[in-house]
């Protein structure tokens, strides 16, 4: 687990005068699964399009999957799966057209994908749903097709926004089931969430304010370090400390 | 005593779908109601159906005694509604937005600048600026005053919290209950289970159907089982051993624990034995009171299996069915 996939080290991103990511330092493992945390407007998603290849940093040092986020930005994002929950798939294609899509746009081989499509529909029962449009599916299932998609190509990392923000509980937690599945294949799983008890499956957290990290550590430790009984009560001590 | 709210045996469908299926309920006037419930449980159909937006199939809804159905024009009158999606005027300022609904229920912002007073100071030194110019926080602030501007009897909030962060969350709330004191009655909903301690009485809504109206503390107290929550370092592992368990009725991942509840309410004693046989030394098992999301959950397979039919994907934390969880 000490492989490091994403190293940062004194990320900085600048937009003219304004500092919106200042000063980053973090590294995650292998097969970790890490949360990434931040009120509004405090600079997650600059770091996410940094780390997935969409923008370049202003200064610092950044590493994903290997590649070099300045030089590299289209093998780190080869080397990366993103799912949000709720625009990763197209609603008005098939099951299977989805797949066979994101294949293509994974630059996959066509009997890989092939492959890759018989072996879904029988590890997630789909076989009935094949041909129907993602607009017809249930939320949960919807949700699960999207993540295997976005690991479709085996990436080094997953990104996910909100995973599983308004499913219903039974559903969440097979979600979740199937992140641990995917971490113990070594897989990294990078969670950004608005949804504090989310973060409380992750194995490491990161918290971000006002461009800087503030907090990083496992949500045990950050509870007992602050006093709070719940990753929420932690989020608002640290944003809010009177 | 007279009931904000009173419904019975209301029934919704959308083609195939039921959204809504014999839904009953009161809300006793000055409390905070929440609906909880994850997406497509029907909240948005049924509080459309209680600020007259749309008709049940079924039913019979009246609020401060009157219906919906006959009496539409007067309860308007009577309720502010902050919808899910944010639908102000995007191309008008903040205070034009507010003038606007002030002016349609024939007040002004000064009359009741009391009532707001505590929400719109946040956003008021931005008074000139374009709504659709607004941070999310900012926008949720000013739906909530111009829902509040003709001092609205029933307030009607639908997922105001969804999408913004927690701390902007937890300082929606507090906003909430300070205007308890002015005997305005709030119903709102939220797919944030932690939300629902912060009401009065909560409804767990889920298909259609209402699970559960209790304070939140009963729904709590209602879990029926001994609940364990159980620890390990290799958290996938340990999912798999306790899924193998004959004892375990059912295995749920709560964060960074397992919330576990054993067949027949056995003992735990020889959980960790058997977890030790598995490989897993380092498991730690405590008896732990369960939260809303429990009961929502044991709540929800009663409910599929009542149903009778397997409701798909559900239902994989029980033990019998867990066969699909990966190598």
């Amino acid at each position: 687990m000490n492989e490091k996939v994403i190293y940062v080290k004194n990320l900085v991103k600048k937009f003219g005068g304004f500092t919106a990511n200042d000063n980053l330092s973090f590294e995650v493992y292998a097969g970790e699964i890490f949360g990434f945390l931040g009120a509004n407007g405090a600079g997650k998603t600059t770091a996410i399009r940094i780390l997935s290849g969409l923008s370049k940093p202003t200064s610092g040092e950044v590493n994903v999957a290997g590649f070099d986020a300045y030089r590299q930005t289209e093998q780190i994002k080869k080397n990366i799966g993103y799912m949000c929950q709720k625009f990763s798939l197209y609603e008005d294609l098939t099951v299977k057209e989805n797949i066979v899509l994101y294949g293509g746009i994974y630059g996959m081989s066509k009997s890989l994908i092939k492959q890759r499509v018989a072996e879904l529909m029988s590890k997630l029962k789909f076989q009935e749903y094949e041909n129907r449009m993602i607009s017809d599916l249930p939320l949960g299932l919807r949700q699960k097709l999207a993540f295997s998609v976005a690991v479709l190509h085996e990436p080094k990392i997953v990104f996910l926004d909100e995973p599983t923000g308004g499913v219903d509980p039974i559903t969440r937690r097979q979600f979740w089931e199937t992140i641990y599945e995917t971490s113990s294949r070594g897989i990294t799983v990078f969670v950004t969430t608005h949804y504090m008890d989310e973060a409380e499956y992750c194995d490491r957290i990161s918290i971000m304010n006002e461009g800087k990290i503030v907090a990083l550590d496992t949500p045990e430790r950050l509870k007992k370090q602050y006093n709070a009984s719940s990753v929420d009560e932690v989020f608002i001590k640290i944003a809010r400390p009177n | 005593m007279l009931k904000a709210i009173e419904s019975s045996g209301i029934t919704k469908t959308f083609g195939p779908t039921k959204a809504l299926d014999n839904i009953s309920f009161s809300v006793n006037e000055s409390e905070i109601f929440g609906f909880i419930g994850p997406d497509g449980a029907g909240k948005t159909t049924l509080f459309r159906i209680i600020t007259t937006l749309l008709l049940p199939d079924e039913g019979n809804m009246q609020v401060f005694g009157l219906d919906t159905a006959s009496d539409y024009k007067e309860i308007r009158n009577n309720i502010g509604y902050m919808p899910g999606r944010f639908s102000l005027y995007q191309d008008l300022s903040v205070e034009e937005n507010l003038n606007f609904y002030a002016t349609v229920f024939g007040t002004t912002l000064k009359e009741n600048y009391d009532l707001i007073s505590d929400i719109y100071s946040h956003i008021e030194p931005f008074k000139k600026r374009l709504a659709g110019k607004l941070s999310g926080g900012m926008k949720q602030k000013l739906a909530l005053s111009c829902a509040l501007i003709h001092k609205p009897r029933l307030l009607v909030l639908d997922e105001p919290t969804t999408g913004v962060d927690a701390v902007s969350r937890s300082e929606f709330w507090d906003m909430l209950a300070k205007l308890q004191q002015y005997k305005i009655t709030i119903i709102v909903s939220t797919p944030y289970m932690d939300e629902a301690m912060r009401c009065d009485r909560v409804a767990l809504i889920q298909g259609g159907r209402i699970l559960s109206i209790d304070t939140p503390q009963k729904i709590r107290e209602n879990f029926s089982r001994k609940l364990y929550t159980v620890k390990s370092s290799e958290k996938y592992k340990l999912i798999l051993a306790l899924r193998k368990n004959k004892d375990i009725l059912t295995a749920y991942p709560f964060g960074d624990s397992i919330h576990v509840t054993l067949m027949n309410d056995k003992s735990d004693n020889t959980l960790s034995e058997y977890l030790t046989g598995k490989g897993i030394t380092d498991a730690v098992i405590q008896e732990a009171k369960a939260g809303i999301e429990d009961r929502f959950l044991e709540l929800m397979e009663k409910n599929v299996k009542a149903k009778g039919e397997g409701q798909r994907a559900q239902s994989t934390g029980r033990r019998e069915q867990s066969n699909t969880t990966g190598q």
